[in-house]
């Protein structure tokens, strides 16, 4: 077996042990505390997955990802108040709106060859335009929101422990994994990160950035959707600022960032350590409105200057200082 | 609808907003021109200095305007340190990477503001906050009146930094030439805070005008951010032209989409415009093609 294969293998295998464990967190406890830490850790993994596909995989930054998690959020509330769907069902097409959205954003901005700093704008100005419209068009509820009433039962994606939501999330994140995965050894894959690391030679070599790159926004829209519709069957409830606000789109990208971009388990890892930081802070000081932000934004500076490659970049090169040194 | 009695003091409403935008942009736009880097915590160094502004007022006592030789420096030093002492670790030589310094900093000033000023919306009275003249068929607040000459005296002087001091010509050379300035002497880290510096200095003067006729809580630069950028991306990054006649267009903008499509739907225009120009034509109305 070749070197890669042998590699790929082993992380498959920490995959699905990294599943199984997580798996197992409400069979071996029954406190609400532990189950929610956990649910809520997956949750924020599963937004910085979503950000790694396009911005770790593809380089390309998004600050407006909030667009796609508020877009499957709505759809996940309004598919079920307005149009009577099941929520399963609705879960399908939050993914697939959110998806979409994801086209539609990347087929505008890559069309026109919009790179670094633009990108990153003008999502943002996208996410700001339907927060706007979420406030003034009728169907959204405007500033009040959306309520889903409470109807607990499996069939209608309303658990009544926090056990069942913890599964449901670790099904998405564990997803997320495996399409990580698979983008570190697939063509597709390949393509993506030669886009990312020198697009005019890609082009050179008959690669087609445009459709590259649509496909990995598609991806990662589809995911975030999925955290938003996540969002709504746990906390019921969904409003403009919620859905298209600055702090989802800053909070998926500071994990990804932190843990490390571009690599399988960095955003878990991000994810995490961010969960405790804000964790340990609550306890330190309260419930003080704005000190988690505080501490990403901290931690995203202090991570910008002293470690680009984040977490996962640390043990990459303590790797190959390893390896450097067996060699040399 | 479009009777010249509710278009003529809506336009000039409009202009008076847009000079102030005018000055928020020029900052941004000299930063941008300089060092290249897009920053990111513009809105939020306008809040600081409008918080500056208000506590300055509630506290001592000092009106706004004459807050300016206090305020402007403050924000120049903070402009200077902030480029020295972070945003210049920060790049590793990728634009995105000061963009996330950037980022970053804006989060931290807006929550820390959350955390110690809390979310309450301020304002200040003054003497002549309420205070109108007659133009023509229009009214205007006395605040704005000042506040639109304040940003075109600012603007006129920023103009005469740049093209007349040897400071001017520092900047001019090293947005050029980088390498070349550096050898003919120019320390490119002191005029790369400087820039900085007076790209902030722009705000702390765009706070004393704005805050009579306005209000400050800790989210209010997230919308003065886009505004920005929106007017740079207009106007040609990098032009300064551009930014003042970009702030006085989106102003206008702004005010008649206000007018015509109610208050929360007129700021659609302003994004639409941005979202626009940077697909459509990145380098604005007022920028070399790159």
């Amino acid at each position: 077996m070749s070197e890669l294969a042998k590699q790929g293998g082993r992380q498959l295998a920490l995959i699905a042990l990294f599943a199984v464990l997580v798996a197992c967190v409400p069979l071996a406890t029954r406190s609400g505390t532990v189950l929610n830490f956990v649910m809520m850790a997956l949750y924020a993994t599963l937004l910085a997955q979503a950000w790694n596909i396009l911005g770790g995989f593809g380089g390309q930054f998004s600050f407006g990802h909030a667009l796609f998690f508020g877009t499957g959020a709505y759809i996940q509330a309004i598919a079920q108040l307005q149009g009577g769907i099941n929520a399963w069902v609705a879960l399908a097409l939050a993914i697939l709106g959110a998806a979409l959205a994801g086209l539609f954003v990347g087929a505008l901005s890559f069309r026109y060859g919009l790179k670094g700093s633009y990108f990153a704008l003008v999502t943002l100005a996208f996410a700001e335009v339907f927060r706007i419209l979420a406030l003034s068009v009728p169907f959204t509820g405007g500033g009040v929101g959306l309520m889903v009433p409470l109807r607990e039962s499996a069939a209608n994606l309303q658990f009544g422990s926090r056990s069942g939501y913890l599964w449901l999330v670790l099904g998405f994140v564990v997803a997320a994994l495996l399409l990580s995965w698979w983008l570190r050894r697939s063509r597709f894959g390949a393509y993506l990160q030669a886009v990312r690391d020198n697009e005019d030679a890609a082009r050179a070599v008959g690669v087609n950035p445009f459709r590259i790159k649509l496909a990995a926004i598609g991806l990662s829209g589809a995911f975030m959707g999925a955290a938003g519709a996540f969002y709504v069957q746990v906390f019921q409830y969904i409003d403009p600022g919620i859905a298209y606000g600055a702090s989802t789109s800053v909070e998926a990208l500071v994990a990804a960032i932190v843990g490390g971009m571009g690599t399988l388990w960095g955003p878990v890892l991000g994810a995490v350590v961010l969960h405790v930081l804000a964790d340990l802070t609550r306890n330190l000081f309260g419930e003080l409105p704005g000190i988690n932000m505080v501490i990403y934004g901290v931690v995203l500076v202090l991570i910008v200057i002293f470690l680009p490659r984040g977490i996962a970049g640390l043990g990459l090169s303590a790797r190959e200082l390893w390896k450097g040194g067996r060699h040399g | 609808m479009f009777e010249p009695s509710i278009l003529f003091p809506s336009v000039l409403n409009g202009l008076t907003t847009g000079a102030v935008y005018a000055l928020i942009a020029l900052g941004l736009t000299l930063i941008y021109g300089v060092l290249h880097i897009i920053n990111f915590a513009h809105g939020a160094c306008l809040m600081l200095a409008l918080y500056a502004v208000y506590f300055l007022k509630e506290r001592l006592g000092i009106d706004p305007y004459l807050a300016l030789p206090v305020v402007v420096p403050g924000m120049f030093a903070l402009g200077y340190g902030l480029q020295r002492i972070v945003i210049n670790r920060a790049g590793h030589g990728k634009d995105e990477n000061i963009l996330l310094a950037t980022l970053g900093i804006a989060i931290v000033m807006e929550n820390l503001a959350l955390i110690f000023f809390k979310s309450d919306t301020r304002n200040i009275d003054t003497a002549y906050s309420l205070s109108t003249v007659a133009i023509g068929p229009a009214m205007i607040a006395v605040p704005k009146l000042v506040a639109f000459a304040g940003a075109l005296v600012v603007s006129a002087l920023l103009f005469w930094i740049m093209g007349r001091t040897d400071l001017g010509r520092a900047i001019r050379a090293v947005a050029k030439e980088k390498e070349g300035a550096k050898l003919m002497g120019i320390d490119v880290d002191h005029v790369y805070a400087m820039s900085f510096g007076i790209g902030l200095a722009c705000l702390g003067a765009a706070a004393c005008f704005l805050l009579p006729a306005y209000y400050v809580n800790p989210q209010v630069g997230g919308g003065f951010v886009l505004v920005a950028f929106t007017i740079v991306v207009l106007g040609g990054m990098g032009s300064f032209v551009g930014a003042l006649v970009g702030g006085l267009l989106v102003g206008v903008v702004e005010s008649l989409g206000g007018l015509y499509l109610g208050e929360s739907l007129g700021q659609i225009g302003i994004f639409a415009i941005f979202i626009g120009v940077v697909l459509f034509r990145p380098e604005g109305m007022f920028g070399a093609r790159a």
